[in-house]
């Protein structure tokens, strides 16, 4: 059984095809990569997957299930936390606070509780924190715990994102290029941090630029070009696949 | 059409001009710098009292009236280098705020160079009123259409076709791109402060025959400037001109039909219902988020 | 918090006479607005021109309940607060959508709409004249006299405070402020933005019609002049002046600008242009607003000694 599955995923932008007639399924467990030149529609199709852009045609099955979410935030309720190509952090709160507001849907509380500070919430919110800190050490920012976010440097912003998602216990995770702009060092970190978080059992969806990072982490790439299929399969056969060298690679890597 | 409807059309467009050069102003300001200017209703009374004063000095009306313009152009400028230039890198809310307190301070200024007593201009030609369609039009009203058509004309082309125009939509669209072409943000900023200020003027010396002018009018005149503004659409010029003319019209028709006591009323709760359907205004674009 | 509860505590020392009473009194119920009004613009983000309007429905819906139809007090003034927090709910759906300056501007209109509705219907309001309004009783004991005043107020100030605080640091305060930093990636992380905004919207619109039904108790009456649209500018700019997400700011903004209108009657008809120059003054060389600035200026002489 596929974890998601989207069948014949249309968005169109004034009449401009940005993903068009896309079908693909993701299995669960596994690092699922998307690829593709500028302007392929990768985070196009992470924005329609996370509920930010309605396709404007196909269905989306979450466990075959039809996904019938309309915001975003029940997408993120039915399982699915992403990041971000340019950051999204809350940059008025700390770092750990920005963690503990991703596991807001873990901490269902009423207004009355929050306004009189119920001793359940005291409980709730020192479990909140220390969870938000063990993902911040899971992430290697132990050291920012106490730092405002906006005094990170971006490095460590990356990484902040994919503590904050990993908070909300997602169980397909979607990364938009988390090693753009790092140096190689940075780059083996978050390669390492992908493997953990698989290690995790979470579903990782990797869109990514880095074909190094792409082909070490993926058990299956999924190459877009002007929003369509252009190959899909594990590493190896894509990697060998002519019309992917061609249109893609070619130009990249040799 | 009946001649009551020809009458109340009339006087809305008449009062729609004034609200579409005020929303100008806004539009202008919003364009260089992001910033709701919250002073502009003040330039609006600036205009019609510092006319009203240089008349009563012995100036004959078009030279008074080039004076006031002048002098609101003046305090314009003097808005933007000593509180807007200074305030650079403020978050959008404390600009605004700032404007705020340059319209209390331009209030308490008026009151003490002029007076609290409500000025009049005389007519600019007569009071001999026009007959169309059934419906009398003051001859002001000719003035204060015909003036505004020729103030968007003007400004079409002052954008469009003036190399300092092109200047502040290039501000507006990228600030950056436009500093690194050579284009000195400091002076679009005074331009666009002084146009819009004189703009603004020009629409307070305007009414000030058919409504009269006080230290005080500044206040709803900018409220319904902003607010034409906002439903053109906040930074489009045709906006702003339309939706004077829209917020006018709704105006005279609410009073004319429903009731006069809560004309405002029906023009705000029109403006609502627009934003919600069309939450950027009439003309205003669809802005989409890019994550 | 301590430092509030002191100063409110310790006020009364510096107090000489009644009209500084009723001075401290109306920055007290200015203060309560400010520091619910905070919640939505400096922590949440979003803007409104139009508290005013939800003060003035608390204000003239205690006074009408109590004075034409004879209600308690305490229950016109709880169902006058419900009720600018049911039309708050209502139109705050609609309009919550909206961003920037185009919020401003619906907000605006409907406080506008609000305050015309208040000067029009004068069977029930009094129209521009104002009403007289019946003083707080409860069960038959009156509070009368600006001492007694006073203390209600100030225990009103410190408990809204507090309920504020609290707010801010629990889920429902990190959604707000989540959705203020980045709507999208609060969105994602399941925060329903649109639920949240409405919260803030609906209980600040409810705390400034406490304080408007406060307000026209105390002054037993009321005019259309508090209602106004200068009046919801008045309050955005306490909240802005003392500090942006700083409930402390919102108390500080709304004393600082309650008490030096007061102060500035020395003046006479310069006290608009000091005031304009005050408020413009301080936004352009404190642009964060008083107390963040102060506080950052402190952080940093406490780092280097």
């Amino acid at each position: 059984m596929s974890l998601l599955r989207a069948e014949g995923l249309s968005k169109e932008f004034g009449g401009v095809r940005a993903i068009d007639a896309l079908d693909f399924e993701i299995q669960p467990g596994a690092v699922f990569s998307i690829i593709g030149p500028n302007g392929a529609g990768k985070t196009t199709l992470l924005n329609i997957l996370t509920g930010i852009y309605r396709p404007s045609a196909g269905r989306l099955w979450l466990d075959d299930r039809l996904l019938a979410a309309r915001a975003p935030h029940e997408f993120a309720a039915a399982g699915i936390g992403r990041t971000f190509q340019n950051l999204q952090i809350f940059f008025n709160m700390s770092a750990l606070e920005n963690v503990m507001a991703g596991r807001h849907l873990h901490e269902r509380c009423t207004l009355a509780a929050a306004l009189l500070r119920a001793p359940r919430l005291v409980r709730a919110e020192r479990a909140c924190r220390s969870r938000a800190a063990e993902l911040l050490a899971f992430v290697g920012l132990d050291a920012y715990e106490r730092s405002a976010a906006d005094a990170l440097p971006y490095g460590a912003l990356k990484r902040l994102e994919i503590a904050r998602a990993l908070a909300a216990e997602p169980r397909l995770l979607l990364l938009d290029e988390p090693a753009a702009g790092l140096n190689p060092s940075e780059i083996r970190e978050i390669d390492g941090l992908i493997q953990r978080i698989s290690g995790l059992g979470i579903t990782v969806v990797l869109v990514e630029h880095n074909m190094k990072l792409v082909m070490g982490v993926s058990q299956r790439v999924l190459v877009l070009d002007y929003g369509r299929k252009l190959a899909e399969g594990n590493t190896e056969t894509v990697r060998n696949n002519p019309r992917v060298i061609e249109a893609y690679l070619g130009a990249g890597e040799h | 059409m009946s001649a009551q409807l020809a009458q109340f059309l009339l006087s809305g467009l008449t009062v729609g001009a004034i609200y579409a050069l005020v929303a100008l102003g806004f539009c202008i300001i919003y364009n260089a710098s992001h910033v709701i200017n919250f002073a502009q209703g003040e330039f609006v009374m600036i205009g019609g009292m510092a006319a009203a004063s240089f008349l009563g000095a012995g100036l004959p009306l078009p030279l008074a009236a080039l004076a006031a313009v002048a002098l609101a152009a003046l305090i314009g400028m003097a808005l933007v280098k000593f509180a807007v230039e200074p305030a650079r890198g403020a978050s959008v809310v404390t600009l605004i705020i700032i404007t705020i307190g340059a319209a209390i301070l331009l209030r308490g200024l008026a009151s003490i160079v002029w007076d609290k007593r409500i000025h009049a201009l005389p007519a600019f030609s007569g009071e001999q009123p026009i007959e169309i369609a059934g419906a009398t039009l003051a001859p002001q009203s000719l003035w204060v259409i015909g003036v505004t058509a020729l103030i968007v004309a003007a400004l079409w082309w002052f954008f469009n076709r003036t190399l300092t125009g092109k200047a502040i939509l290039a501000v507006s669209h990228n600030r950056l791109a436009a500093q690194l072409m050579g284009i000195s943000v400091r002076r679009v900023l005074l331009v666009s402060f002084g146009l819009s200020a004189a703009l603004g003027a020009l629409a307070g010396i305007l009414i000030a025959p058919i409504t009269f002018t006080s230290w005080d009018v500044g206040v709803m005149l900018g409220l319904k400037g902003f607010a034409a503004a906002i439903l053109g659409g906040m930074g489009s010029g045709p906006g702003a001109v339309l939706g004077g003319l829209t917020l006018g019209l709704l105006e005279s028709l609410g009073a004319g039909y429903i009731s006069s006591a809560y004309k405002d009323a029906i023009a705000f709760i029109i403006i609502l219902v627009v934003l919600v359907l069309m939450p950027g205004g009439l003309l205003g674009g669809r802005a989409t988020e890019r994550v | 918090m301590l430092a509030l509860i002191a100063g409110v505590a310790l006020l009364p020392l510096a107090l000489a006479n009644n009209y500084h009473y009723e001075i401290a009194i109306l920055v007290g119920l200015n203060a309560i607005v400010c520091v619910g009004l905070n919640l939505l613009i400096g922590y949440a983000g979003q803007i409104s021109l139009g508290h005013a309007g939800f003060f003035g429905i608390g204000a003239y819906g205690s006074a009408i309940l109590t004075a034409r139809y004879g209600w308690p007090p305490l229950a016109a003034l709880v169902a006058a607060s419900a009720a600018a927090a049911a039309l708050a709910f209502a139109v705050g759906r609609p309009i919550l959508r909206l961003r920037g300056h185009y919020l401003a501007m619906a907000t605006l209109g409907l406080g506008i709409i609000i305050s015309i509705v208040v000067a029009t219907e004068d069977r029930y309001t009094g129209g521009p004249d104002g009403m007289s309004v019946p003083p707080l009783a409860l069960a038959g004991f009156t509070l009368a006299g600006e001492r007694a005043w006073y203390w209600l107020v100030g225990a009103l100030l410190v408990a809204t405070v507090w309920l504020s605080l609290n707010l801010i640091e629990s889920p429902v305060g990190r959604a707000l402020r989540a959705l203020h930093g980045s709507e999208v990636a609060a969105e994602v992380s399941g925060i329903d933005s649109a639920r949240h905004k409405l919260l803030a919207f609906a209980l600040s619109a409810a705390i400034a019609a406490l304080a408007g039904a406060l307000t026209a108790h105390y002054a037993g009456f009321i005019t259309p002049g508090k209602v106004t649209f200068l009046h919801s500018i008045e309050l955005v700019v306490m909240v802005v002046f003392g500090g942006m997400a700083s409930t402390f700011g919102a108390v500080v903004g709304a004393a600082v600008l309650t008490a030096l209108p007061q102060l500035l009657t020395v003046f006479k008809e310069y006290e608009m242009v000091v005031f304009g120059s005050v408020m413009m003054l301080t936004m352009i060389f404190m642009p964060r607003g008083l107390v963040p600035t102060i506080a950052a200026l402190a952080a940093r002489r406490r780092k280097a000694p």
